[in-house]
């Protein structure tokens, strides 16, 4: 990468880091949460369905302001993971994960209830009079049934963690080489006199990475397809 | 023995069914569509709960509200076969066959070779479950619920979605399960024609509830089917026995009760079991010895019932030697050739009109009807 300069490499490595971290970390949480929301009805269910969607209608500066909350250092969560793991999260990168995935769990959650939806109950009834128990039926039927939905959850998820601003800004700060990821860094840099060039490359950055990210998304999707034959 | 007694209410509909089949051997739940077949067989493998009842076979039971004891559908060790197939389209098809093998208790009976033989598998292996056809996809979900080593099979209108072609194509397959495995199947139908050709026990079921059952030759006599198949359908089904071959006109000959029948079929071992459909509308009954017909077939007996079947016609029960036939015949006919029990009579009917199917497994034998 001879022609990014060092702390444009440094911003793109976070932002990737960053956006990993946090599909991985939610991942298996929203597959978790689109299976109750879809498949069990409990009482609290519109409550719970209202809380996983509040980061879409929230300003993100208010999602960022209520995790410091939560988990800063004197939070109830925060002072906790401190305590018993050693784990920090304010001003860290995995804070910045945290307030990622918090953004795009919603658009993670609802790709894979989509997903989820059209799964055809007769097959998991069929796997149940072939002896399947109910986490069998899940793994080896559910799951792979719901992939196309997961994967595109996942990239989608992925790519908004890339640009998350207003809940990293918030909770993490824009600390340089630790939180200050590509839309951080361009931020900065348009907060810089004569800083237009740097914005200019770090959006064609962004721009790029946009969309080889939903260029991929379509390329899994039809992979996909393929294998389960539609 | 398979016994069931359930009850279930779904909105305003109650199916309250019972029914008991001596096992093996091959029940065929019949009715017409939306008589509760469907639910009694989702009850049976445990998808759908009953409100009270008791479902066990043999000495294993696997429901009974008195008791509470639910054994759950993954664990009944009962296979099913859905109209639908439902085969998982994210595996092949021998991952599909395989799929409730791997979960099988270890005790086997039938193993991947046996059931690709039977149902002709092989050259479907290492397709695609969506580049099957239809007849093919039920012949894969056949083998897949067989190969979970089911103690019970169930199948729902395995047939009901594939045209009359197809139909045929798989018909014989369902035969050579039914006489060459010794398990024990209950087998959902609309279309009367299978079940005569599958079943050794039927039951009759009308509007949720069982309203008769008995074995096949027992059950094709009874008054309550003319409401589902309709007069033109209604008929005795009798087991025959081949006799040979008859050298001028080449015809099989097939004992009858004491009687002897001439039909076309393709050629049988002599010995070889047969059940033979004889239509109601297609037998001619006469008071006298007749003579000079081009009538191959003609049994003699004695007429046990004579009932009303509607404004115009009669049938009539005749008993041909421990085996009872039905002919559908006008009212002015009972009157003028005087037809009441115990009358002897000639039964008439054409060698072309008759059909017979090869049937290996034990004959019917008959249940007590639980005064359902």
């Amino acid at each position: 990468m001879m022609w990014l300069s060092p702390s444009e490499v440094e911003a793109l490595h976070l932002s990737l880091s960053v956006a990993v971290r946090s599909v991985i970390f939610s991942l298996p949480l929203a597959v978790l949460l689109a299976w109750v929301l879809t498949r069990r009805r409990f009482v609290g269910h519109t409550l719970l369905d209202a809380l996983v969607h509040l980061p879409l209608v929230l300003p993100p500066v208010v999602v960022g302001y209520l995790l410091l909350l939560l988990f800063g250092t004197r939070g109830p969560i925060g002072s906790w993971l401190e305590r018993v793991f050693g784990i920090e999260l304010i001003f860290t990168r995995n804070g910045a994960a945290l307030a990622t995935a918090v953004m795009s769990f919603p658009l993670m959650v609802r790709a894979m209830r989509i997903s989820l939806e059209n799964v055809d109950r007769g097959l998991e009834q069929a796997a149940r009079t072939l002896g399947a128990g109910a986490m069998d039926r899940f793994a080896t039927i559910t799951l792979p049934l719901m992939l196309p939905g997961v994967l595109a959850g996942a990239i989608t998820a992925f790519s908004a963690a890339l640009g998350e601003f207003g809940a990293v800004i918030t909770f993490v700060s824009n600390i340089p080489g630790e939180t200050r990821t590509l839309p951080l860094a361009l931020y900065t840099a348009l907060q810089t006199p004569g800083g237009d060039v740097a914005a200019a490359r770090l959006a064609c950055i962004s721009l790029i990475l946009g969309l080889g990210g939903l260029l991929l998304s379509e390329w899994f999707a039809r992979r996909v397809r393929r294998l389960l034959g539609r | 023995m398979f016994s069931v007694a359930v009850r279930r209410r779904l909105g305003s509909f109650l199916l309250d069914a019972q029914f008991e089949l001596p096992t093996p051997g091959v029940m065929a739940l019949f009715g017409r569509s939306g008589c509760g077949k469907s639910t009694l067989v989702n009850i049976i493998a445990g998808l759908l709960s009953a409100d009270a009842g008791r479902v066990a076979l043999n000495e294993n039971v696997l429901l009974d509200t008195d008791r509470r004891v639910y054994v759950p559908p993954e664990s009944r060790r009962i296979g099913y076969v859905f109209q639908d197939a439902r085969l998982f389209p994210h595996m092949s098809v021998a991952a599909n066959l395989k799929y409730g093998q791997r979960r099988a208790p270890a005790h086997r009976f039938v193993n991947l070779d046996t059931v690709a033989g039977l149902l002709d598998l092989g050259p479907l292996m290492d397709r695609r479950t969506h580049q099957l056809s239809g007849g093919e996809r039920q012949r894969v979900a056949m083998g897949r619920a067989l190969l979970s080593q089911p103690a019970l099979l169930l199948l729902d209108e395995p047939l009901a979605s594939l045209d009359a072609a197809r139909r045929e194509e798989v018909l014989p397959y369902l035969e050579s399960l039914r006489d060459q495995l010794a398990i024990p199947m209950v087998y959902v139908s609309h279309d009367f024609d299978e079940v005569l050709r599958l079943a050794t026990h039927v039951v009759l079921m009308e509007s949720g509830r069982t309203i008769a059952q008995g074995g096949v030759g027992e059950m094709s006599l009874n008054a309550g089917l003319r409401s589902i198949v309709g007069a033109d359908a209604l008929g005795a089904t009798v087991d025959g026995r081949v006799l040979g071959t008859d050298p001028s006109s080449g015809l099989i000959r097939v004992q009858v009760g004491h009687g002897e029948l001439n039909l076309q079929t393709a050629p049988h071992a002599v010995g070889t079991k047969l059940r033979v459909h004889l239509l109601a509308r297609d037998l001619i009954v006469a008071t006298e010895a007749p003579r000079n017909l081009s009538v191959r077939n003609i049994l003699t007996g004695t007429v046990t019932t004579v009932s009303s079947d509607d404004a115009d016609s009669d049938l009539v029960v005749i008993d041909v030697g421990r085996t009872l036939i039905m002919a559908r015949i006008t009212k002015a006919a009972t009157r003028e050739l005087a037809l009441e029990p115990g009358r002897t009579v000639w039964a008439l009917v054409k060698a072309v009109s008759l059909r017979s199917h090869s049937f290996v497994a034990p004959a019917a034998i008959s249940t007590a009807p639980p005064g359902a």
